[in-house]
């Protein structure tokens, strides 16, 4: 399994056709404490750079950006009761919504972790 | 009555000691007041109702058994819980108010005494308009004044507040297109420096907004904006001054492009305080611009509204303007132009049918801000509009400048600012930012500043001062700001819990975003109390 990271500060994991997509460490320590998460409904066709999920903060209301184009699986039910999930495990339980790549190629155009630390060091 | 029956108790370090608690929760004369449901009962009322004289009802198996709910309060007790309560509030007629984008100014008296003339204060507006000519010469003076001031064709006075302006002027920029046959024309370009309200706007009015970046300097990229222009671009929606404080150096240009490739410009009027008497947008192009009465014309907005956003309108979309509309006639008789009569005038004046949107109100917008604001204009003058525009760029330079050396102020090297002044929290230690600057700035008895808008600057603190604060004021405000920043700059902890003076302490925010509790719940009584 790989993570590829955006410059809008998404990771996405990929397994196979799967990807699984939330936000950086960087961007919810950015947003500070996150009061409320709308993910996208399983079925939902998402083109790379769609705003997928919106995350409101107490400083902010921030859209979410599919990195790469496909079919929406299953959004993170957990983050409805429990939006604090993003600021405490955001590269992890606070995944944001899961879904099938149309064009894995898109992957090639995405920062691996290295990379992605070494642009946000340079913000 | 029960006092403080919520069960609070003050937690802070200053107040928290065993020697200055109080038994009531009172800090001598600052009140401590729970909610209007714990201090009432159903015991009480402010009036006595006879018993009626028939008991009969026609309501049969309709009528309410379980109680109302309601607390009862005699006359006094409400007063007094509302004075109370009124007291724990922060005001403009209390002190200085400078939140960024917002123009806190005075509200001069004299509006207020006009506005409350009765031929002003109790028209109807379903009078028959021979009895409201008054009324109608307030409306369309000020809308006269109001297209001189900006260099325009037109204006649409219904708009109720600045994002309704907006509304307003996006509606006309569709109907404009629809007109031309350019419906498909759907995108909305929207710079980083321009305010918060206008993507909402355009996805409103049924656009795609895209983002187009700013520069270094906090100015619009110009070279990304025409790149981007082409023929699925509507409009572009740009604030001047924009949200950075700062003049949008290239709107004629930018205009001049837009027009070119077929699309329109908006322009976010909320800051055109800083530019009153001094620059037209007419003159640079805007094809429409909303104007907050209740910022550059002082009239009262928070809590004390309500708001009025008439928008000034290009002679390309004059056509377009909502109804109704006032139009003095050769007789000097004023109209109010309505749909039966609209076709007519429209002939009359734009040689054509009518092309109006529709309305955007019932009736005609906010009367009682009309009259304030024309109050404003009339008393200012145009030599003292301009002065207006003048002085409230000095004083948010002298904030800027004075400031400069505490705080870090990321477009200090951009030249002047215009009507506010912005800073970052660079320079702050580990675990301090923007938010415990503006808490600690509520002990020094001070509304905070904008934070963390506009979203281009890290933990932004957007200060607008407007021209009608002193030198004196300015400076006990600059030196309260100064002293924060350099406690947080130092690392102060007694500041990640302020504000240690408030009637409450630091609130949990994120808990009352999370979990909001929005309904009165009665407390549930334990067995012991109960026996």
């Amino acid at each position: 399994m790989s993570r590829y990271f955006t410059e809008d500060h998404e990771w996405i994991d990929v397994d196979g056709d799967v990807g699984t997509v939330g936000i950086s460490d960087y961007a919810q320590g950015q947003l500070g404490d996150i009061v409320f998460v709308d993910v996208p409904e399983a079925g939902k066709s998402l083109a790379k750079g769609d705003e997928a999920a919106v995350v409101e903060s107490v400083k902010a209301a921030s859209d979410v950006y599919s990195p790469v184009s496909g079919s929406v699986i299953e959004g993170n039910a957990a983050l409805a009761d429990e939006p604090g999930l993003v600021n405490t495990d955001p590269e992890g339980e606070g995944w944001f919504f899961k879904l099938t790549l149309s064009d894995a190629s898109q992957l090639d155009g995405l920062m691996d972790e290295t990379a992605y630390q070494a642009f946000v060091a340079k913000l | 009555m029960a006092l403080n029956q919520s069960g609070w108790r003050p937690t802070s370090p200053e107040q928290g000691s065993a020697t200055s608690a109080t038994f009531t929760g009172n800090k001598a004369l600052m009140l401590e007041e729970a909610l209007i449901f714990e201090i009432g009962s159903t015991d009480t009322s402010g009036v006595e109702v006879a018993e009626p004289v028939s008991t009969a009802s026609r309501l049969g198996n309709l009528a309410r058994t379980a109680p109302i709910g309601l607390p009862g309060l005699s006359e006094p007790e409400t007063v007094r819980h509302y004075t109370r309560l009124s007291r724990q509030n922060y005001a403009i007629d209390l002190g200085l108010f400078p939140l960024g984008s917002c123009t806190m100014k005075h509200n001069p008296r004299l509006n207020e005494k006009m506005a409350r003339l009765p031929g002003f204060a109790d028209v109807h507006p379903l009078q028959p308009v021979d009895t409201v000519q008054g009324a109608l010469g307030i409306m369309n003076e000020l809308a006269m004044w109001l297209i001189e001031l900006t260099g325009m064709h037109g204006v649409a006075m219904s708009p109720k507040a600045g994002a309704h302006g907006e509304l307003c002027g996006m509606l006309c920029i569709k109907a404009a297109l629809e007109k031309r046959g350019e419906g498909h024309r759907k995108v909305v370009l929207v710079p980083e420096s321009a305010h918060g309200t206008n993507p909402a706007t355009a996805a409103f009015a049924g656009f795609t907004v895209e983002d187009i970046p700013a520069t270094a300097e906090g100015r619009v990229d110009t070279d990304a904006l025409k790149a981007r222009l082409g023929p699925d671009v509507a409009a572009v929606m740009i604030t001047n001054p924009n949200t950075c404080g700062l003049f949008e150096r290239d709107l004629k240009a930018i205009s001049d492009a837009v027009h070119a490739a077929g699309g329109y410009v908006y322009c976010d009027g909320a800051n055109f305080n800083a530019i009153v008497g001094r620059v037209r947008p007419g003159d640079l192009g805007v094809d429409a611009m909303h104007i907050n009465l209740h910022k550059t014309f002082s009239t009262p907005h928070g809590g004390g509204g309500p708001g009025s956003g008439p928008t000034v309108l290009s002679e390309a979309l004059s056509p377009f303007a909502p109804l109704p509309y006032t139009a003095r006639t050769k007789d000097g008789h004023i109209h109010l132009i309505e749909e039966e009569r609209a076709d007519e005038f429209s002939a009359e004046h734009f040689g054509g049918k009518l092309d109006s949107f529709g309305r955007m109100t019932a009736f005609h917008g906010q009367m009682g801000m009309f009259t304030r604001a024309l109050t404003y204009i009339l008393s200012h003058g145009a030599d003292g509009l301009r002065q207006v525009a003048e002085d409230a760029v000095l004083n948010a330079n002298y904030v800027l400048r004075s400031l400069e050396d505490t705080l870090d102020a990321p477009f200090a090297f951009s030249g002047p600012c215009m009507h506010e002044a912005i800073f970052s929290d660079e320079g702050f230690p580990e675990g301090f930012s923007t938010i415990d600057v503006a808490k600690a700035l509520i002990d020094e008895g001070f509304h905070p500043m904008t934070m963390y808008f506009p979203l281009v600057v890290h933990g932004a603190m957007l200060v607008e001062p407007t021209e009608t604060e002193s030198k004196a004021a300015l400076d006990q405000f600059i030196g309260a700001l100064r002293s924060v920043a350099e406690r947080a700059k130092a690392g102060d902890q007694s500041l990640k819990t302020a504000p240690h003076f408030a009637p409450r302490s630091r609130l949990d925010e994120t808990l009352a975003a999370r979990k909001p509790k929005l309904v009165w719940k009665e407390p549930v009584v334990t067995s012991e109390a109960a026996e």
